[in-house]
């Protein structure tokens, strides 16, 4: 399972007096989808034996979500942290990704056999675009935009929402990827007594772009292909004519402005 | 890699730590230095007036291609019983566009079966070379069929832009394509511009929930990839032109994908189409409940309008989800758009402010959505909608 920490709003907020960011009171969090791919997880655990990780990467204090699903059930975290991963866009995010889960297969022997849980998009950058660029990299295939699955020996069948009105039904082998909506499941909350286990320190391991064997120019901002030229803050676009009297009055005003702009 | 503060240029200005997003830049004795959890976005380096911060890329970029040999501007079409998608056609009308500036061939790239007959009438829709992918087993979509058949080719013809809806499709195989390119690929783009120097694209997109707007550009290497959801450009004019077709055959069996399909499902309850719709009366928290919304449905029948609403009104359950209008719902560009009780959350502006005109009626005079809105009413909306109904029938009974 990859996952991300998220700041905890939907929606960063911007002071309207100095058209600033507001930063104050936004703590981090896991990105909500991604708590869809972690309850699954555990759902698919309870159900058929294996064995689940959590897999982020992110600055050191992602630590917290990570000890936040093993928490929940999850049985070990690995964190990808290195100062050489920053900047990374989706292309060297999926890269190092598919270094780390390389690296896990091959030590639990289980190369074969595994399942790539996602979630669908993360509310910050709310790309989409790791999980499909992680199977690729794994040359595994991929189901995105997942409602509902069933796991048996060596294959998946999955519901992919596909249009408003469409839901398509894929069957694929393992080991296979998906990305899973927020509508699959209602993800648990943490126990105590996962919580006291969490903090076993055998269950954490870190990662860094040397532990990973890691070409620096595949990674970080050196392995992104796209860069942000500016960042800004949208502006207003027109000044609103406001329509002020009595209550049928402003909405004479309003049909007669509206039939003038030929909208009737 | 990090960023560089010329400490003899910072005028502690703080303009960096406004632009930072990570609240990663502070001031120590007025003058500007970075923090560790800074992401190396690099927004702070363009904002600096006194030009005092610089990225410092270490020299170890991936070999460089050479990109003056990328000509051409493509949209792939996404379809759907034998008719294009309507992002399509609004992506041929961008890239006629793109295209113009860049004085390169439109190309629209459909791959599918059964579409002899109608590339006839898509040729009307501005693009100068239609390449045409026929394999009776493309009547589907398969992301490893479409990756391969992408990627192939994309290197045989060299194409520096290429196009694709932000659908579940588009969504799916273009990140795939990408990856297998090491093609840079930005999603749900909302302006797309060209720099004629570099011929970079110049894609912008909001982020953090639309709180703020990024530009991206793929600097060193092609094609550049942009996904756009519907209802972001404008449709194209019809027009009468020479069209190139250029149909290539596959011989794909089902075996050949690592995917089977086993059925579609087809829910058969009335479809809301919001992207299509020429009026939407849309409401937010200010309806105060599920019952109270009883009356932006009956202004939406009155108008022949399509009903939609905010985040909140879908988690409250006021609303079902596919009427949610913005960032994480549908973006919808109506002729008409009247907000009833919508504060105007940067995230619902993003869906709807391409909408023709804007009407917002709310208590709260200083709602953002007024900041967005060609005609403002500040008042209960329990009170003016009625009203308006009434208002409404007598105009049409007038005509």
């Amino acid at each position: 399972m990859c996952i991300k920490q998220v700041p905890g709003v939907s929606e960063v907020k911007i002071d309207p007096n100095t058209n600033t960011l507001v930063r104050e009171g936004v703590l981090s969090i896991i990105n909500p989808n991604d708590r869809n791919a972690i309850e699954l997880a555990l759902m698919l655990k309870e159900k058929h034996k294996l064995e689940v990780i959590a897999l982020s990467m992110g600055p050191p204090q992602a630590e917290e979500i990570l000890r936040e699903v093993l928490a929940m059930g999850v049985d070990k975290g690995v964190l990808l942290t290195d100062r050489a991963f920053a900047g990374a866009d989706t292309l060297a995010t999926s890269h190092t990704l598919s270094l780390a889960i390389k690296k896990i297969l091959k030590e639990s022997n289980s190369e074969e056999k595994y399942l790539i849980i996602c979630g669908a998009q993360a509310i910050d950058g709310d790309t989409g675009q790791v999980p499909p660029e992680l199977a690729e990299e794994l040359g595994i295939p991929q189901i995105t935009y997942v409602l509902n699955i069933e796991l048996s020996e060596d294959k998946i069948v999955a519901e992919r929402k596909f249009r408003a009105t469409e839901i398509v039904i894929i069957e694929t082998q393992l080991p296979a990827l998906i990305s899973v909506l927020n509508d699959i499941n209602k993800p648990r909350y943490p126990s105590i007594a996962g919580i006291m286990k969490a903090y076993e320190k055998a269950r954490l391991t870190y990662l860094d772009s040397n532990t990973l064997n890691a070409d620096k120019s595949k990674i970080g901002l050196n392995g992104s292909m796209t860069e942000v030229r500016k960042i800004f803050i949208p502006k207003r676009r027109v000044n609103p004519i406001m329509l002020v009297g009595s209550n049928e009055e402003v909405v004479q005003k309003l049909c007669q402005h509206l039939k003038e702009d030929k909208i009737f | 890699m990090s960023i560089i503060i010329d400490e003899e240029l910072c005028t502690g200005c703080a303009s960096c730590m406004e632009s930072c997003i990570y609240g990663a830049i502070e001031l120590d004795n007025n003058i500007a230095f970075v923090l560790p959890n800074c992401n190396l976005c690099g927004a702070c380096v363009e904002v600096c007036p006194e030009e005092a911060i610089s990225l410092d890329r270490d020299d170890v970029k991936a070999q460089k291609i050479d990109i003056s040999q990328f000509k051409g501007v493509w949209v792939v079409a996404e379809h759907y019983k034998k008719k294009i998608h309507n992002v399509s056609l609004q992506l041929l009308c961008k890239g006629r566009e793109l295209a113009d500036l860049l004085q390169v061939n439109l190309s629209l790239v459909i791959l599918g079966t059964d579409f002899d007959d109608k590339l006839e009438e898509f040729s009307l829709y501005g693009m100068d070379e239609i390449i045409y992918i026929k394999s009776p087993i493309l009547k589907d979509y398969y992301s490893d069929l479409y990756t391969k058949v992408i990627t192939e080719l994309v290197l045989e013809n060299k194409p520096e832009i290429i196009l694709i809806g932000a659908t579940p499709t588009g969504r799916d195989f273009a990140p795939r394509v990408a990856k297998r390119l090491s093609a840079g690929l930005t999603a749900d783009c909302t302006g797309l511009e060209i720099n004629l120097e570099t011929r970079n694209l110049l894609q912008t997109r909001p982020t953090y929930g639309g709180a703020i707007m990024a530009t991206i550009r793929t600097p060193s290497s092609r094609p550049q990839m942009a996904t756009v959801r519907a209802g972001i450009f404008k449709m194209p004019e019809k027009v009468k032109k020479n069209v190139n077709i250029r149909k290539l055959e596959y011989e794909f069996k089902e075996k050949d994908s690592v995917l089977k399909i086993v059925k579609v499902i087809s829910k058969t309850r009335n479809s809301v189409n919001l992207e299509d719709a020429k009026f939407i009366v849309a409401g937010g928290r200010g309806v105060g409940s599920k019952e109270k919304f009883r009356i932006i449905e009956e202004l939406a029948e009155v108008l022949d309008a399509e009903l939609g609403g905010s985040r909140i009104t879908v988690e409250l359950n006021w609303l079902d989800p596919d009427r949610q209008i913005g960032q994480t719902g549908k973006t919808v560009s109506p002729k008409l758009y009247i907000a009833c009780g919508i504060s105007g959350a940067i995230q619902h502006l993003v869906g709807m402010q391409n909408s023709g005109i804007i009407v917002a009626i709310n208590k709260d005079p200083n709602a953002p959505i007024f900041n967005w809105a060609h005609y403002g009413i500040v008042g209960d909306l329990h009170e003016i909608i009625p009203a308006l109904i009434e208002e409404i029938k007598k105009t049409k009974s007038e005509q």
